[in-house]
């Protein structure tokens, strides 16, 4: 069950933080703000080589116990995040990636909404529609 | 309270007065104004209303739930067919019609009264006022059955669609609803004011003077402004063909009176109401308006309105910001962050939907999509026609939309099936809509254009288009790209006009995806075909050769020593070539057995490599009497000896493996070739044993990888056709090296020095590079650092 999708700027304020089952909520939120170091420490540590589609996708980020934390860094330094559960053994990384490329797409199409201003929450609907569908899809 | 058993359309009804009366949403009417209003509109006796109201429990209750409200209208129906009111009529009564609201307000519900009431004969029909829950009010209007618009045209001419409700059917809308509505805008339109918008409201609030005149004493009664009433009597226009609403003012839109096509199931009301009457078609009036706004930005009709001047010009409207970017992210169909004319229209027409209180659909309809088909190559002549077909549309909506809806019905419940997939069908969808209508949007030109696409492609109808956007992001991802193209072409010929060249298109598209995986998948590629070729050669007997390497990103290396190497390292077949450069190969058996006696072409490789050997290098092999075919290689090799050895590379590319430094490999490589001019040296000199030692200090590497390519090349010569050119210098030259052995000795050795000093200088440039590109990382590192401290709370 993934259960929270969030993207953050450099700043890391959250643009979008969506979970899936509502309840506990605010623990997936602070997984969430948690893992943003780890993708912090993986782009720095990746060195300020150019950005290249696989470098984008930056996996598993920590397991823990119930839940696996995947992390995706875009050329603008937007990361995105998403939390699913462990209990979810059919979801591969394929597909995790597919995720990524899907919310990376729809982020660009906010970009490129003229009325949308870079740093603002996003409050699209047709982002938060393709959210839903694809958490649905995973649940 | 007692169960109640309601059809669907009397579902729909009460569900619809319910959220009417509903003001506070709070999920019970009290007894307040709206209740009261709507029973006294059911123009029933008050102590019927009041029995009523005893009935349902809600003097019990004190207020109106939801259940009671049902019972209640129920009971209205119940009284005002006549029937005595009793709780067990509830249930017991069949085929109720739906309970009938006239309410008097002013004139013009004194108006609609009487439209209203022309229609009371008809025991089938039903005026009722339906309260829509703000931005439902239309779909809802859409849903009312067509033969209600028919039957009302005859009976009202003014109001061509006007709808006429069958009793199974939920009622149909009205001009008094249709006022509500619009004093509910979502979004709180109403308050702002039209009347000082920007110009350009104002041109168009003039050019609609008949619909204007018609429609202000409708409005009259209205708060809004004279500009806005404009706006929404123009906006009327479409949707209340098809709300149907009976509005005097929708004169005009009786000739968008269509013919209903079964609506078909699916939760998006508003999809049933463009199935059949499309509440966001666009009239000619409006389109020639939206087409002289997108002049007055971008003078040219087949360009694209950039995404800042589009923000300012619907800035403009005074929308919030956040209804402008979701009508934004509708009309900008192909994301590219520019209007092209279609899309410019298709956003402007939901500003003014928008503005006049229709809410925003969450999928771009189908009428507003963007043509992007381009029938002809010519956008002009497209755009003619479209104009033609545009204009002529009133004439024959119809027709034309009676035969395109059962398509359009069909894909809509797919359309419901995936949301993933909702873009290929859509865009299916939208182009047999555009196929058959040609009072669409107009597609004047193709507004892919402005996507950089590695496929170009003019021709592809949007969805083809969508799809192969979809497919260029999801550009790694190779399993995609052919999957959605293949299940599109099977649909695409259902689809009248475009199916030839959909087909066409989408093969198209299909190979220009595969050929850009193909790109993309370039190394695995040139992989494959490597080793596809040496499995040619391998074809032959080969019993030598070692199985494909990893390919090899460089096929065409010129110095590298790296083929050396894995000549080297091959030593024996299957001996793994995956290029460990300081493999120090065991001491190989040296004589291969399959070293024929016949030219090899790739010899000459080797003896260059082996005249450019020092005379040290040790040879471990002893001669063999293949040596003595090579020999006549000799000669040759000291003139082309990096010729050949490219092409000797480029040939066995498969060997070409492994990457090395180029200094190192460079050295391994001379050495090898060394060695393996010794080891033809010897064999040029029938004193195997002398020859054997003399030649190649370096390791058996060259000696081996000699023998390893004379084995593979043997077969392969024939199957190499780049080798030609050196076969035939080779073959010139075989004559005469047997003549000059002697000369051979020394010009290997002089090859000899000359790529060691060639060697050095090239190390030595090598080392100052590796210096230089330290010096520069440190500083960069140190920029670096410096602007991290500059940067304050970035730290990335």
């Amino acid at each position: 069950v993934p259960v929270s999708v969030i993207c953050s700027p450099p700043q890391n304020y959250p643009l979008y933080i969506r979970s899936v089952p509502t309840e506990n909520e605010l623990k997936f939120h602070y997984t969430v703000h948690t893992s943003l170091d780890v993708v912090d420490e993986k782009i720095s540590a990746m060195g300020k080589a150019l950005v290249d589609q696989r470098e984008l996708y930056l996996g598993l980020l920590y397991p823990t116990e119930d839940y696996k934390v995947y992390g995706y860094v875009t050329n603008s330094k937007v990361k995105f995040v998403m939390v699913v559960d462990s209990s979810n053994t059919a979801l591969r990384d394929n597909e995790i990636r597919s995720m990524f490329r899907k919310l990376h797409n729809s982020y660009t199409d906010i970009m490129c909404n003229p009325f949308y201003n870079p740093g603002d929450c996003i409050h699209s609907r047709a982002f938060d529609n393709m959210v839903n569908s694809m958490m649905m899809q995973v649940c | 309270m007692e169960g109640l058993t309601l059809s669907e359309a009397e579902q729909r009804y009460y569900c619809d007065l319910f959220s009417y009366c509903d003001t506070e949403s709070t999920k019970k009417v009290a007894s307040n104004g709206r209740v009261l209003e709507l029973f006294r509109a059911a123009q029933l006796p008050n102590d019927v209303v009041m029995q009523i109201m005893e009935l349902c429990g809600a003097t019990r209750l004190g207020y109106f739930g939801r259940s009671q409200f049902y019972i209640a209208l129920k009971l209205v129906a119940v009284a005002q067919s006549g029937l005595p009111l009793r709780v067990e009529s509830l249930n017991t009564v069949k085929d109720l019609p739906l309970p009938r609201f006239v309410v008097s307000k002013n004139e013009q519900e004194s108006r609609h009264t009487a439209l209203y009431s022309s229609d009371a004969d008809n025991p089938a029909s039903y005026s009722g006022v339906i309260p829509p829950p703000p931005g439902r009010i239309q779909v809802k209007k859409g849903s009312v059955s067509h033969d209600a618009v028919q039957q009302r045209t005859s009976t009202d001419q003014q109001e061509s669609t006007s709808p006429v409700v069958s009793p199974q059917q939920s009622p149909p809308t009205s001009p008094h609803t249709w006022r509500k509505h619009n004093r509910h805008p979502s979004g709180g339109n109403n308050e702002r004011p039209l009347a000082g918008p920007g110009p350009f409201w104002a041109p168009f609030s003039e050019a609609q003077p008949g619909s204007s005149t018609s429609s202000d004493p409708i409005w009259s009664g209205h708060s809004p402004p004279p500009h806005q009433e404009n706006w929404v009597s123009f906006a009327d226009t479409p949707p209340t063909s098809a709300l149907l609403a009976m509005h005097p003012a929708s004169v005009q839109d009786q000739t968008t009176v269509r013919t209903v096509a079964s609506a078909t199931t699916t939760n998006e009301i508003r999809r049933q109401s463009s199935s059949y009457d499309d509440p966001w078609k666009i009239t000619d009036e409006q389109r020639q308006y939206y087409v002289n706004q997108f002049k007055t930005i971008q003078p040219d009709l087949n360009g694209f309105i950039p995404g800042s001047a589009a923000k300012e010009f619907f800035t403009k409207s005074k929308l919030p910001i956040l209804e402008l970017s979701h009508i934004w992210e509708l009309s900008d169909f192909d994301k590219d962050g520019a209007l092209t004319l279609d899309e410019f229209c298709a956003a402007f027409h939901l500003v003014v939907a928008r503005k006049n209180g229709y809410d925003l659909p969450e999928k771009l309809p189908e009428s507003l999509m963007p043509k992007l088909i381009d029938l002809e190559d010519s956008t002009e002549v497209g755009e003619q026609t479209g104009e033609v077909g545009y204009s002529s549309s009133p004439a024959e909506a119809p027709p034309s939309k009676s035969p395109s809806m059962p398509s359009l019905n069909q894909t809509w419940p797919e359309l419901n099936q995936s949301s993933e997939q909702w873009e290929t069908f859509s865009e299916r969808s939208s182009s047999s809509q555009t196929l058959t209508q040609f009072d669409s949007n107009i597609a004047p030109a193709d507004p892919d254009t402005a996507i950089v696409h590695p496929v170009p492609i003019r021709m592809t109808p949007s969805k083809i288009h969508m799809q192969e956007m979809e497919l260029k992001r999801t550009g790694s991802d190779h399993a995609n790209p052919t999957s959605p193209l293949l299940v599109k072409p099977p649909d695409l010929p259902e689809e009248n006009k475009m199916s030839s060249s959909v087909k066409f298109t989408a093969g198209n598209t299909v190979n220009g995806y595969s050929s850009s995986d193909s790109y993309t998948s370039d190394p695995e590629q040139i992989g494959s075909t490597v080793t596809r070729q040496r499995s040619h050669s391998g074809t032959s007997p080969d019993n030598t050769a070692p199985p494909p390497p990893p390919p090899r990103p460089h096929p065409s290396h010129s110095r590298s020593s790296s083929l050396d190497m894995n000549r080297s390292f091959s030593v024996t077949p299957g001996q793994q070539q995956a290029g460990v450069v300081a493999y120090p190969p065991a001491v190989p058996p040296r004589p291969q057995p399959s070293q024929g006696a016949g030219p090899h072409v790739h010899r000459p490789v080797d003896a260059e490599g082996l005249i450019a050997h020092t005379s040290t290098s040790p040879q471990q092999i002893p001669e063999q009497p293949n040596f003595a075919d090579f020999s006549q290689f000799e000669a040759f090799a000291v003139s082309g000896v990096n010729k050949e050895e490219d092409d000797e590379i480029e040939t066995h590319s498969e060997v070409l493996q492994v990457e090395k430094p180029s200094d190192s490999a460079s050295s391994l490589r001379v050495a090898k070739a060394d060695g393996r001019v010794e080891d033809k040296a010897p064999a040029n000199v029938p004193t195997s044993a002398g020859k054997g030692t003399t030649p190649l200090a370096p390791p058996p590497k060259p000696i081996r990888r000699r023998l390893k390519s004379e084995d593979e090349l043997k077969p392969e010569a024939e199957e190499h056709t780049q080798k030609t050119g050196v076969i035939a210098a080779v073959l010139a030259s075989q004559p005469s090296i047997p003549r000059s052995v002697g000369k051979d000795k020394k010009a290997i050795q002089a090859s000899i020095r000359r790529n060691k000093e060639t060697n050095t200088v090239l190390a030595r440039l090598n080392s100052e590079l590796q210096q230089q590109l330290k010096d520069v990382l440190e500083e960069r590192i140190s920029l670096e650092v410096q602007l991290e401290q500059l940067r304050p709370f970035s730290h990335l």
